[in-house]
């Protein structure tokens, strides 16, 4: 499973990043989880409110921070 | 209209699930939590000016009138006041905000002509919720979507400007009046100012990479919000807004305070007054690159005011602040080539600069 955690650095973009590495363990799934700060690339995936999650090249959410729960879901399907 | 009485036996068999509509006793069941919070609410809030006085002259034992008695009672009245307003405020604009995304928005604005995407960009821009971090990817998603440079300007502008803590705090501490002149002007001076950056046509201002580049739009999932999703995004709004902003109000209100005591009647006359034509400008350049948030700027504002200074120098003094800032300019240069920043920063400082002046004038 590819995770990627789209946001340029504020506050919010670390804390979904934390929710989901926490996500993952807890699921225990194999995943690669990666931050992308660069604005070029954040725009390529069509996303412009951050932070934003993308797992397996399918957008999960925008413009906020996941809960956990919302992160398990995600991980889980 | 069903008695309360089976509407509290219904909710107790459904609970709503999450993703399906709400079932109407649940939505009255919020509507009445709602009423009886406001209540409460309004009686405290009431009660605040004779509690702050009961504390200050009567358990501190301080003179009425005197200059500790007088800083101290502001102190106590206005920041449970300004803290009241504040939980209130954020509260319903976290569930006003619940009905707009930025996709919605871009979707809204998308093809609109000028003056109208002016009009409803600078609106929009109130009840649109976005981190100030995201302005960049923001910025590139409405111009790749076709929505004109102008009408992005007006909403980026208006996003900033047009604090719901700044117009709580001015309320509070100022009266409606001076919170509907903020409103009206912040309002104004982004739809004028984008539709001027609009007009001067400066596309080629922004950076090549942005306007060369083909998004296919993504296919984002669009929520659909319960009622109790909204209370949520109410809830979570005043834990992260007032959570992070409380410091700012009491320390502001600790230096309005101390202003309030001891700084002469009409100290600012002189500096910050009608008569000191330079004044305006001057606040403007200061306040252009600072940074602060509405929360600690207003109660100052307030202090100053007191004190003898013009309500336009303080206004145009506190919209720099807010509305611009050197961190924001940092950021935005990796979309926007020097030229078009410069335009951008004039344009929207001269219109400050003219409310302040405007405000002088007629008040």
């Amino acid at each position: 499973m590819e995770i990627k955690v789209l946001g340029p650095g504020c506050a919010k973009c670390t804390e979904a990043e934390k929710i989901m590495r926490a996500a993952v363990e807890e699921a225990g799934v194999a995943a690669t989880i990666e931050k992308i700060s660069d604005f070029q690339q954040i725009a390529k995936h069509g996303v412009f409110s951050t932070p934003a999650v993308v797992i397996d090249g399918q957008i999960k959410c925008v413009g906020k921070v996941p809960s956990k729960n919302e992160a398990l879901d995600w991980i889980r399907k | 209209m069903q008695p309360i009485t089976s509407i509290k036996q219904h909710n107790q068999v459904s609970t709503p699930q999450p993703g399906s509509p709400l079932p109407a006793s649940a939505k009255v069941k919020y509507i009445l939590i709602g009423l009886a919070g406001i209540g409460l609410w309004l009686a405290l809030y009431r009660q605040l000016h004779r509690l702050a006085e009961l504390l200050a002259f009567s358990v501190l034992g301080l003179k009425p009138g005197s200059h500790l008695g007088e800083a101290v009672l502001f102190f106590f009245y206005d920041t449970p006041k300004v803290l009241m307003l504040l939980v209130l405020i954020v509260f319903g604009v976290g569930i006003l905000r619940s009905f707009f995304t930025p996709e919605r928005t871009r979707k809204i604005l998308a093809g609109k002509r000028e003056s109208v995407g002016n009009v409803l960009a600078a609106l929009l821009g109130i009840v649109t919720p976005f981190c100030s971090c995201s302005a960049v990817p923001l910025f590139i998603g409405f111009v790749t979507a076709g929505v004109p440079l102008g009408v992005t300007f007006s909403f980026l502008i208006s996003a900033p400007m047009v604090n719901e803590i700044a117009l709580v705090l001015l309320y509070g501490l100022l009266g409606w009046k001076v919170a509907a002149i903020y409103l009206g002007t912040g309002l104004l001076i982004a739809i004028v100012a984008g539709w001027t950056i609009g007009r001067l046509h400066m596309e080629h201002g922004i950076e090549d990479w942005v306007r060369e580049m083909h998004i296919n739009a993504a296919d984002i999932p669009d929520e659909k919000l319960t009622w109790t999703d909204r209370f949520d995004h109410g809830q979570t709004a005043v834990r992260d807004i007032v959570g992070k902003v409380w410091i700012y109000v009491v320390a502001g209100i600790a230096v309005g305070a101390g202003i309030h005591g001891f700084v002469p009647e009409g100290f600012m006359a002189q500096i910050m007054g009608k008569d000191a034509w330079w004044s305006v400008p001057v606040a403007v350049v200061i306040g252009i690159p600072m940074y602060s948030n509405a929360a600690g700027i207003v109660p100052v504002v307030e202090a100053l005011l007191g004190k003898g200074a013009a309500l336009g120098t303080v206004l145009a003094f506190m919209m720099a602040v807010i509305a611009l800032s050197l961190p924001e300019m940092v950021i935005l240069r990796k979309v926007l080539k020097p030229q078009l920043i410069a335009v951008f920063i004039g344009v929207v400082g001269a219109g400050i600069m003219l409310v302040g002046y405007l405000f002088n004038f007629i008040i």
